[in-house]
C-alpha cells in the first residue's frame, strides 16, 4: 500500500477513499455475492431456509476438501488440472467397489458383500491409489521440472484414460446403504434437520490442513517455496521432497472428495468431477490464495469455496438457464483473478 | 588542438539519492579511434553509458557529437543520431534468424495484395551485404542460437553498422570470447576504425587496451581521472590512477584471532562451465575472515556457490571440518555447518511476502521442531531475541520483510543463519546497497563471530571494504585464484595488479 516516498502524507489526505477502494480490490468479488445473496433472498424466501442450507453445506464440503489440495499447489506456484479426474477416478473405484449385493449391474459380481468396515478399506485403497497419480505428479513437476501447468495437465489426461479403461465408461450405480449413508446427517432425537457427516469430515479435514500450513514445517516451507523457491533452496528447504508431499496430499484429498462425492449422489460415471479442478482453483483465488505464490489461507479456501456455491445456488434459486451460469461461473473466475493480479501489482 | 571530437561528453554529473554517481566526467572520442573506457567496478562507466543513451536523465553537462550539442532521449534516439551499443550482455532471440534479428523492429516492408507484409528476400540480402562488409559471411536465414557468442556479438557490430552508427560501444566484448573470436572481433574492431566509425572500448583488460585502443580515459568513483593516448602511459600508471584514491571508510577495530584449525579446505575445484572457476584451491582457518577480491566477473561468487551447493562441480574436493564434504545441495553443506548469504538479496535472499519471523526462522525451522510440529515458543524466543542482538529495526516479527530497509533485511538474513550456529559463514558482497549506518553494524557482526570462533568467507567488490575488514585475502581473475595479499602487502595497488592479471589472448 506504501506507494513511494511521500506515501504517509498521501495516505493521510485520503485514508477514507483509499481504504474502501482498497476493500473493493480485496473483497469485491465477496461483496458482490453477499449483495446476490440478499437479493435471492429477497426474492426467494425459501433461499434462507434449513433445507437449502443443509444443501449448500453438502455441495460446499467435499468441494472445499479438493479445494484444500489444490491450494498447496497453488501456494507453491502450481497448479493441479489433475484434481477433478482423481475425482472422478476415486468415485469409480468407490462406485465399483461399494454396490449392493443384490444389485443386478453389478461391476464386480464375485465380490463378496463385506462388512461395514469395507467402506473404510475401499476408501483407503482410492486415497492409495490417487496418491500414487499424486506422487508422479510431484516427482515430474519437481525433477523433471516440467511446468505444473503441462505436468498436471498430462496427468488430467492419464487418469481420465485409466478411469476409461477401469469402467469401460459405464455408469455405476445401485450402491450398499451404508456408504451413501456417508452423505446424510447426524440427527439428534427427531430433529428434522441434522448436521451433514460431510460437514464433520470437511470441518475435520480443514483444521488437519490448517494445523499444517500454520503449525509444521512442511507449511513454512511451502510457503518458503512459494515466496521464493530459490531462497528456500539456499536456505536449506528440500524444495523437491516438500512439492512432492504438496501433490500427493492434495492427491489423497482429492481421493476423499471423490469417495464422498460418490455417496452423496448415489452413482457415478467417468464424467464425475469433470472441470473441478477449475472449480477450485477459482475458489481458492477468490479466496486469497495468490496466484503468485506464497500466499493462500484455508479460511480464505473455505470462503471462496462458499462464495462459488452461493453464487451457483443463487442463479439455481433465480431461475437462471443452466447454460447460462458457466458463463457467469468464467466471469467471476476471470474477475477474481484479475483482482489479485491487481493486489501484487499495488504493492510493488 | 583544433579537432573536431566524434563525441564529445564534459562535466557530466548524476546524482541518486544517498550517492553521487558521476561528478563532472568528461569524455573525448576521437573520429575514427578505438578509446578505451576503464575503472574499477561501480567507478560509474555504465552509468555514464547510460546518461549518454538516455536511458538516465543526467543532472548537469554537455553532449556533443561531430560539435553539434545533442539532447538524446531514449537508446533509439541515439541510434538515429549515429550512436550504437554492443551490450555486454546481448539480448539476441536464438530461435529467429540472423536476418530477423539484425532487422527487429524495423523490418523491410513490400505489398502483399492489401496486405504490407515483410521482404524477407530484401531483408536476407541486405543483411548479408551489411555482413559480409565486416567480413563475416553467415548465412543470413541461419537460427542466431546456431552461433557462437563471439560470432553473435559480431552480428550485433554489423546491426549497428547497417544502421549508419558513426559510434560504436562495446561493453566488456571480450568477457565471454575464446582467443580466436577475440581476435575476429578485433579483426572487425580494426576494419571499423579505417572507416573512421569511433568505438568506446569499456574492458578492465591491459593486454586487450595495448593492442587495440588508440586513447584511455579512466575514471574513479564517479570522477574523472583523466585522459591519455595509449602509448603515453603505462600499465602501472592505469592501475594506479584506477584505484588512487584514499581509504577513507572507517572499519572497527579488529583483533586477529585466527586459530592453526582448517575448517574449510578447498583443493582443485572446477566448474563444469568452462569458462567459469576452474583449480581453485585455498584454505580457511577458524576466527579467520577471509576475503575474496577480484573484478565483476572473476567467478568469486560462482566458486561460492558451488562450494555451498547451489552449483555443480566438475572435479576437486572439498573438506569441512576436517572431514571430505560432498555437497550437492544447499542442504548438505548447511549440514556441515556452513552458511550462505547470497549476493543477489531479493532473488536467493529475502522472501518477500513472508514475515521477519518466518524470514528468521526458515532455515532453523526444523530445530524447533518436534515430529513436524513448530514450537513456536522456542522461534520466537530466538527470533526476538537476534532482532534484539542485531538491532534489526522492524515494528515486530509479524511485519512483512519487504517492508524494512535494505540494511535490515540482510541483518535479517545473518539472523537466520546465526539462528543455526554455524562455523562457516560465506558471505557475498554482504554489505551492498546498505547505508553507512548499517554496514558498520555489520562489520560489527562480523567480528563479533569470528571472536566467538566463527569463520567468515567475504566476497567483497569495495576494495576499501576488502582490505579493512579481512585477514587475509585472495584475489581471482577470470576463473582463477590469481593472488593472495595480507596484512602490509594488501594494497589496493596490490589487489588490483592481480585482479587485472588475465591469461593473454590472442596475443
Amino acid at each position: 500500500m506504501a506507494k513511494g516516498f511521500n506515501a504517509k502524507e498521501y495516505m493521510e489526505g485520503a485514508t477514507k477513499n483509499f481504504k474502501a477502494k482498497d476493500f473493493l480490490i480485496n473483497n469485491g468479488i465477496i461483496v458482490v455475492l453477499v449483495f446476490i445473496a440478499l437479493f435471492t433472498g429477497i426474492r426467494q424466501p425459501t433461499f434462507f431456509s434449513s433445507g437449502n442450507l443443509v444443501n449448500v453445506i453438502m455441495n460446499v464440503a467435499p468441494r472445499f476438501i479438493v479445494a484444500c489440495g489444490v491450494s498447496g499447489c497453488l501456494i507453491t506456484k502450481g497448479t493441479d488440472l489433475s484434481a477433478g479426474r482423481m475425482v472422478g477416478l476415486s468415485a469409480c473405484i468407490a462406485g465399483t467397489l461399494l454396490q449392493k449385493a443384490d444389485y443386478s449391474g453389478k461391476f464386480w459380481p464375485n465380490l463378496p458383500n463385506f462388512g461395514a468396515w469395507w467402506i473404510l478399506v475401499v476408501l483407503l485403497i482410492c486415497i492409495a491409489v490417487c496418491m500414487v497419480f499424486g506422487f508422479i505428479n510431484g516427482l515430474v513437476v519437481s525433477y523433471l521440472q516440467v511446468p505444473a501447468f503441462i505436468a498436471t495437465l498430462g496427468m488430467q489426461l492419464i487418469v481420465y484414460g485409466v478411469c476409461l479403461v477401469y469402467t469401460d465408461a459405464t455408469p455405476i450405480g445401485g450402491y450398499r446403504s451404508d456408504y451413501t449413508e456417508v452423505a446424510k446427517q447426524l440427527r439428534f432425537g427427531g430433529s428434522k434437520v441434522g448436521i451433514p457427516y460431510l460437514f464433520l469430515i470437511a470441518l475435520v479435514v480443514g483444521i488437519i490442513i490448517w494445523f499444517v500450513y500454520n503449525q509444521m514445517t512442511h507449511g513454512k516451507y511451502m510457503y518458503a517455496i512459494g515466496g521464493n523457491e530459490q531462497a528456500a533452496e539456499v536456505s536449506g528447504v528440500n524444495t523437491k521432497k516438500t512439492k512432492i508431499i504438496i501433490y500427493v496430499t492434495a492427491a489423497a484429498l482429492y481421493a476423499l472428495g471423490g469417495f464422498l462425492f460418490g455417496a452423496k449422489s448415489g452413482g457415478t460415471s467417468v464424467n464425475m468431477g469433470q472441470g473441478y479442478e477449475l472449480e477450485a482453483i477459482a475458489a481458492c483465488t477468490i479466496g486469497g490464495v495468490s496466484v503468485n505464490g506464497g500466499i493462500g489461507r484455508v479460511s480464505g479456501v473455505l470462503i471462496g469455496v462458499l462464495v462459488f456455491e452461493l453464487l451457483k445456488t443463487c442463479m439455481q434459486y433465480l431461475g437462471v438457464n443452466t447454460n447460462y451460469q458457466y458463463i457467469v461461473q468464467g466471469i467471476v473466475l476471470v474477475t477474481a483473478i484479475a483482482l489479485d493480479i491487481r493486489k501484487y501489482i499495488a504493492k510493488k | 588542438m583544433a579537432e573536431q571530437y566524434r563525441l564529445e561528453m564534459t562535466g557530466i554529473s548524476k546524482s541518486f539519492p544517498g550517492v553521487k554517481a558521476l561528478d563532472g566526467v568528461n569524455l573525448k572520442v576521437r573520429p575514427g579511434t578505438v578509446h578505451a573506457l576503464m575503472g574499477e567496478n561501480g567507478a560509474g562507466k555504465s552509468t555514464l553509458m547510460k546518461c549518454l543513451f538516455g536511458i538516465y536523465k543526467r543532472d548537469a553537462g554537455a553532449v556533443y557529437i561531430d560539435g553539434v550539442p545533442v539532447e538524446i532521449a531514449n537508446p533509439d534516439d541515439a541510434l538515429k543520431k549515429g550512436l550504437a551499443m554492443v551490450h555486454q550482455e546481448l539480448q539476441p532471440i536464438p530461435a529467429r534468424t540472423i536476418a530477423e534479428n539484425m532487422y527487429l523492429g524495423r523490418y523491410p516492408m513490400k505489398n502483399f495484395g492489401p496486405l504490407r507484409v515483410v521482404d524477407h528476400k530484401v531483408m536476407n540480402a541486405e543483411s548479408e551485404k551489411w555482413l559480409k562488409d565486416v567480413k563475416m559471411d553467415f548465412d543470413p536465414k541461419a537460427k542466431l542460437g546456431t552461433l557462437s557468442i563471439g560470432q553473435m556479438q559480431s552480428v550485433e557490430i554489423a546491426k549497428a553498422v547497417s544502421q549508419n552508427a558513426k559510434l560504436v560501444i562495446l561493453d566488456e566484448p571480450t568477457s565471454s570470447l575464446t582467443e580466436n573470436e577475440v581476435e575476429a572481433l578485433f579483426r572487425i574492431v580494426r576494419e571499423l576504425r579505417g572507416r573512421g566509425v569511433s568505438m568506446i572500448y569499456i574492458s578492465h583488460k591491459m593486454a586487450e587496451i595495448r593492442k587495440i585502443a588508440d586513447d584511455i580515459t579512466i575514471m574513479r568513483d564517479g570522477q574523472y581521472v583523466g585522459s591519455w593516448e595509449v602509448k603515453d602511459i603505462s600499465d602501472d600508471e592505469i592501475v594506479r590512477q584506477m584505484v588512487g584514491r584514499p581509504l577513507t571508510n572507517v572499519y572497527p577495530p579488529k583483533d586477529d584471532v585466527r586459530t592453526d584449525e582448517v575448517v574449510l579446505r578447498v583443493t582443485d575445484l572446477c566448474s563444469i562451465h568452462p569458462r567459469s572457476f576452474r583449480h581453485c584451491s585455498f584454505e580457511l582457518r577458524r576466527g579467520e575472515i577471509l576475503g575474496f577480491g577480484g573484478l565483476v566477473g572473476a567467478q568469486r561468487t560462482e566458486l561460492m556457490e558451488a562450494v555451498f551447493g547451489m552449483r555443480h562441480v566438475q572435479s576437486g574436493s572439498v573438506e569441512m571440518l576436517g572431514r571430505p564434504a560432498i555437497i550437492r545441495r544447499p542442504q548438505d553443506a548447511i549440514g556441515r555447518s556452513v552458511g550462505m548469504i547470497t549476493e543477489d538479496r531479493r532473488g536467493t535472499g529475502i522472501i518477500g511476502c513472508l514475515s521477519v519471523l518466518d524470514n528468521t526462522a526458515i532455515a532453523s525451522y526444523k530445530n524447533y521442531a518436534e515430529m513436524g510440529k513448530i514450537d513456536y515458543r522456542k522461534v520466537n524466543t530466538v527470533v526476538d531475541e537476534s532482532i534484539r542482538k542485531l538491532s534489526i529495526k522492524t515494528p515486530s516479527g509479524k511485519t512483512l520483510i519487504q517492508s524494512l530497509s535494505g540494511g535490515n533485511q540482510q541483518k535479517v538474513i545473518i539472523a537466520r543463519w546465526l539462528a543455526n550456529n554455524p562455523d562457516i559463514l560465506i558471505m557475498d558482497e554482504p554489505t551492498r546497497g546498505i547505508d553507512v549506518g548499517a554496514k558498520y553494524e555489520i562489520y560489527q557482526i562480523m567480528i563479533e563471530l569470528v571472536k566467538q570462533g566463527k569463520s567468515i568467507i567475504m566476497i567483497s567488490s569495495e576494495m576499501p571494504e576488502l582490505i579493512g575488514m579481512s585477514n587475509r585475502i585472495i584475489v581471482m581473475c577470470n576463473g582463477r585464484i590469481t593472488g593472495e595479499v595480507e596484512g602490509e602487502g594488501a594494497t589496493q595497488e596490490a589487489i588490483m595488479a592481480y585482479a587485472t592479471q588475465f591469461e593473454l589472448k590472442g596475443a
